[in-house]
């Protein structure tokens, strides 16, 4: 029953994502999905890559993207064939200006989301057994093991890859000195 | 009760949901997110399938998915900036050549 309302949650949100015009919707949609899909790991047994997909995936990748929409400063695509901008910049009486509906909307959004962790977290915590035939290996002290032994090669080969994203990430986007 | 199957279904339709989205939009945030959408498709059935063969590679596959994913948005977004300087677009139409 609770993964139906996950899985609803997920594909919505997703849905929302590809069908919005403005990106900084799409990024905060594409949290609730992510949100939702960490959910859907805490009933696979699994609250290492919960939590971890909330940390690094809603909490760091998201938020990398969130800044880089906000510093190219373009929010539409398509602009010249928006209408509703130039109706909310052609009458600023009548209607909240939209930086405004944008800043509580946003406040709202971030009370909900605040919660749906906490209670999320808290049912990760305290539920019991699922419905598939074997055993689970949930526990974070195994999958450290398995990653120190059988993966460790793995393991070290990511840290050079995460050097050579950094390294790359700053030469590209390096202003050009001219 | 929820199955693999169901695991794998939802997985299924959020790659496609991700596939459309890469195809179907003309922004290249919105691509990289769809990019995103698919990966974790893929992550979930990671995890699916490790929970029901019940052995925990599954989890660490995806923490290596989101490591590689963390390092492609880093280094995405990084070219996506560099290119925004030259045309000031996000349209990926205007940025089919390599060199200018």
């Amino acid at each position: 029953m609770i993964f139906y309302v996950f899985a609803a949650i997920a594909v919505v949100a997703s849905l929302l994502v590809i069908a919005q015009r403005n990106p900084i919707y799409s990024v905060l949609l594409l949290i609730a999905s992510f949100g939702a899909l960490s959910g859907l790991y805490v009933l696979l047994d699994a609250p290492f890559i919960a939590v971890i997909q909330i940390i690094v995936y809603a909490g760091a990748i998201m938020v990398l993207f969130l800044f880089v929409v906000m510093l190219l400063n373009a929010p539409h695509e398509d602009v010249e064939r928006d209408e509703y901008t130039h109706t909310h910049r052609g009458a600023p009486g009548d209607v909240a200006p939209p930086q405004l509906l944008v800043a509580t909307l946003s406040m709202r959004l971030g009370a909900v989301l605040a919660v749906a962790l906490v209670v999320e977290l808290v049912w990760a915590l305290g539920r019991g057994e699922s419905e598939f035939g074997v055993a689970a290996v949930s526990s974070v002290s195994a999958i450290g093991h398995l990653l120190f032994t059988d993966y460790s090669f793995a393991f070290e080969v990511t840290s050079i890859l995460i050097l050579v994203a950094m390294v790359g990430a700053v030469v590209l986007a390096r202003r050009e000195a001219s | 009760m929820a199955t693999l199957n169901h695991y794998l279904v939802l997985s299924a339709i959020l790659f496609a949901i991700g596939t459309a989205g890469v195809f179907v939009r003309r922004n290249l945030i919105t691509i990289f997110l769809s990019i995103e959408i698919m990966l974790n498709a893929v992550n979930l059935t990671f995890v699916a399938f490790g929970r029901s063969l019940g052995v925990a590679d599954g989890q660490i596959i995806v923490f290596f998915v989101m490591t590689v994913a963390a390092a492609e948005a880093a280094v995405g977004l990084a070219i996506v900036i560099a290119l925004f300087r030259h045309r000031e677009t996000l349209n990926p139409d205007s940025w089919t050549a390599l060199k200018w």
